[in-house]
């Protein structure tokens, strides 16, 4: 067998998000003859970015001083905050919490906001490649990480070499940063080698699914955010929506369901579809089109479930470690500032990682997390002891002595027939799409079928023997992409693994409650193609 | 493998066949993945913020050039790219799937087909080729021209709908698709090819190869020093998106199904 190629960069970045964009950038900026690589599994930068988005602008202020005068291309300020409790008939409007306060910050597209990043990375010498994906990590000699393998191209599904097949790549750095988003499957793998979540809780997670439309003239009002919880989610159930108000009329609109959701028949999906629905929402969409649409998870689990961030060879930033603020609905913020730490820290010790765990435990990322960490977890406990909690932790700024656990999303999942359903008051829709093949359409999601199944599922026996009884199936139905199904045709009852749906969310990773479903890399560019989401 | 089947083909192939560039054209165009939005105001289609990517039929004809200089019947692959500032990343691309260099011709007006047409003419006349291979049409406008204006411009045989391509002794031999199946002709070179869908598979472009990319040369021609005539010989009225299908009625048996048919009267 013939060597695989090999290319070397001083740093090499997983992932052209907000995170791995920004840490480039601030590298170069510092240390412009350090040679840095970005890599990224959409076919091209922004295409698998899903989010809100509302940000925070602080960050982008030091990282790029000047980006006022050179906005990203959808880039509104933040108008009106409207914060509501919603009813199945009606809605109450709240006093707006502090976190959801958003005077000063930007609706943008982050999709956009990092295909406008990237020539501006490249601008400082980085070199951004989009369309490969980083299927797995390389080691040295002393089990310190060397780089990332490059995923073959031109594989069957059967795992035989087709005509155009080209073997991937190893990428080699003195140092790999992982900027892969929420449950990265390379961090996944890294944090059970190096067991860098022993002293953490285990991580959190939701799931958003965002739509992006074009409405009528006249019904939108740029810059007006607006969040709501209660109906559709019953009290048990964490779940919420956003409503943000662009230019050229669109809208920006999603709903998020925490994965510590117990109910095997709940559908992610399906909540977002009955919230547009609901007579506040409706007319303001009636009439309009779905220019995008996608879903994405999110990482909750915030400072109690913090992994380490440092191993020998390589560290984590933003959201593949999980630095999100959830009462504050925001990360990007998060991201930019942990990129940027991140580069600071190689920049003045050597392109060592060591240390950077305590730098980054040091800093404002942290102290930011620590304030909030005891709001979501109170959630568990249902709506109302969860807005009292939250009250509490934000009138005292997290000064309580005590830090509320997190427990892992998979394993809140309940039997069926273990608890009585909550009694789903759901309406008629109208509104597009369908169902979750007709939303799947407007992701643009592309997978070559001809190569092997990125959905590995460790043992399917145990779809039929034990899950379809214990929990019927959950997958059919947490998926947002119709990816699972279970058949039942002459060859028995089996399960359906429609792979090319996929628009690589990783709920599914998350929440299947036997943990047999792992997420891998498919071929470098496939996946959701999405536009300004 | 094939290392001494080359030889021999390039030990017995002329010096003029040998010496052969093919230039191929590479427009950019909306990715095929990109659902399309018409302007709410009817001008154009949408473009900001969108994919952009080469026109596969374009994809298809530099990998058959690039397979035909593997094989020794020609040792440089030029690609020709007409447009905006901003398309030197799409020739890059270009450069970094195998083409030796790339010919830019700048310009911020849409081009339609006899001004591309005779900006290829422009660039022949230049550079030569022995053979030039374009898409058989872009997906942007499926115009499908370019490569027959350009053959009747330069007086040259074209071969269009390429499915096969075979080159020996000055002479191209190209299965044609067409409707009643499969054509075969022969095309004396130098000639204008075009591409079908079937011709090959493009290749994937690997990591070391973008970076090696960045070394090849792209020369840069304005538009205006051509003195190319940039006349639009075509006016677009309007853009519209097709009509939205009407949403469909459930019936309950085949009953209802034939009493709803004789009601649209189409029973």
């Amino acid at each position: 067998m013939s060597e695989r190629e090999t290319m070397e960069y001083d740093v090499i970045v997983v992932g052209a998000g907000p995170a791995g964009l920004s840490f480039a950038i601030r590298l170069k900026q510092l240390t412009p003859d350090t040679t840095v690589c970005v890599i990224e599994k959409a076919s091209t930068v922004g295409a698998q970015i899903l989010s809100g988005a509302v940000i925070e602008p602080q960050p982008l202020d030091e990282l790029l001083p000047g980006w006022r005068d050179n906005p990203p291309p959808i880039c509104v300020p933040a108008g009106e905050d409207e914060f509501w409790l919603l009813s199945k008939t009606g809605g109450r409007k709240m006093m707006v919490p502090p976190g959801l306060k958003n005077h000063g910050n930007f609706i943008v597209s982050l999709g956009a906001m990092c295909a406008w990043l990237a020539p501006q990375a490249e601008a400082l010498g980085v070199d951004v490649f989009p369309g490969f994906a980083a299927a797995d990590t390389i080691y040295n000699a002393d089990g310190s990480v060397a780089g990332v393998r490059i995923g073959d191209m031109g594989v069957a599904r059967d795992g035989s070499h087709k005509p155009g097949y080209t073997e991937g790549i190893d990428i080699k750095a003195k140092v790999t940063v992982l900027a892969e988003g929420a449950r990265g499957s390379l961090t996944k793998q890294l944090i059970k080698r190096f067991k860098l979540d022993s002293g953490s809780d285990p991580q959190g997670y939701s799931i958003g699914i965002k739509e992006l439309w074009q409405l009528p003239a006249g019904r939108v009002t740029p810059g007006k955010i607006m969040h709501s919880f209660g109906w559709p989610a019953d009290s048990h159930t964490y779940g919420g929506s956003f409503l943000y108000h662009l230019d050229n009329d669109q809208v920006a609109l999603g709903y998020v369901s925490g994965l510590d959701y117990s109910d095997p028949n709940y559908q992610p999906w399906e909540a977002f579809q009955q919230w547009k629905n609901h007579p506040m929402m409706q007319p303001l969409l009636d009439g309009g089109t779905i220019l995008s649409a996608g879903a994405r998870a999110i990482v909750t689990g915030g400072y109690q479930s913090l992994p380490k961030v440092e191993m020998p060879g390589a560290l984590l930033v933003g959201d593949t470690a999980g630095l999100l603020n959830v009462p504050k609905v925001k990360g990007t913020h998060q991201a930019i500032r942990s990129g940027m730490l991140a580069a600071e820290h190689l920049a003045n010790n050597d392109l060592n990682a060591a240390g950077f765990d305590a730098t980054l435990r040091g800093s404002a990322v942290m102290a930011e997390l620590k304030k909030v960490r005891n709001i979501k977890p109170a959630f568990k406990k249902g709506l109302w002891i969860g807005m009292l909690n939250a009250a509490w932790e934000t009138v005292t700024g997290g000064a309580s002595p005590w830090t509320l656990k997190n427990k892992p999303d998979w394993s809140s999942l309940h039997k069926l027939g273990a608890q009585e359903e909550p009694k789903r008051d759901y309406l008629q829709r109208t509104l597009a799409p369908r169902d979750r093949l007709a939303g799947v359409y407007f992701a643009a999601t592309e997978h070559d079928e001809d190569q092997p199944v990125h959905l590995q599922v460790a043992d399917t026996s145990i779809c039929i023997d034990r899950c379809t009884t214990e929990y019927g199936n959950p997958c059919t139905r947490f998926c947002p992409a119709s990816v699972y199904e279970i058949v039942d045709d002459d060859a028995g009852k089996r399960l359906q693994i429609n792979a090319a749906n996929c628009v690589h969310c990783k709920t599914c990773d998350i929440k299947d409650p036997y943990q047999i479903i792992t997420w891998v890399t498919p071929e470098g560019g496939s996946g959701p193609n999405y536009q300004n989401m | 493998m094939h290392m001494g089947n080359w030889q021999e083909h390039r030990r017995y192939t002329n010096f003029k066949e040998l010496q052969m560039k093919i230039m191929v054209g590479y427009k950019r165009v909306v990715d095929y993945n990109v659902r399309i939005q018409v302007k709410p105001d009817g001008s154009g289609v949408v473009t900001d913020g969108v994919k952009l990517s080469a026109n596969p039929f374009d994809d298809i004809a530099l990998e058959e050039a690039l397979r035909l200089r593997e094989k020794g019947v020609a040792d440089e692959v030029i690609v020709v790219a007409i447009g905006p500032a901003d398309l030197t990343a799409h020739l890059r691309n270009g450069l970094a799937m195998g083409a030796n260099r790339a010919i830019h011709v700048v310009t911020t007006d849409a081009v339609q087909p006899l001004t591309a047409a005779r900006v290829f003419l422009k660039l022949v006349e230049k550079e030569q080729p022995g053979l030039v291979i374009l898409g058989k049409q872009a997906i942007d406008d499926d115009a499908n021209q370019t490569g027959q204006m350009l053959a009747a411009l330069w007086d040259r045989p074209q071969a269009t709908f390429a499915g096969k391509v075979e080159i020996a002794d000055g002479k191209a031999t190209v299965t044609r698709e067409v409707d009643a199946g499969l054509e075969v002709i022969e095309a004396e070179l130098p000639a204008v090819i075009t591409t079908d869908l079937r011709l090959n598979e493009p290749r994937f472009i690997k990591l070391p190869d973008i970076m090696k990319a960045k070394a090849k040369p792209i020369d840069t021609i304005e538009f205006a020093s051509l003195g190319v005539e940039a006349h639009d010989h075509l006016k677009t009225t309007h853009y519209a998106p097709p009509a939205k299908r009407s949403k469909g009625v459930m019936v309950k048996d085949a009953a209802e199904l034939v009493a709803a048919l004789k009601q649209k009267g189409l029973l």
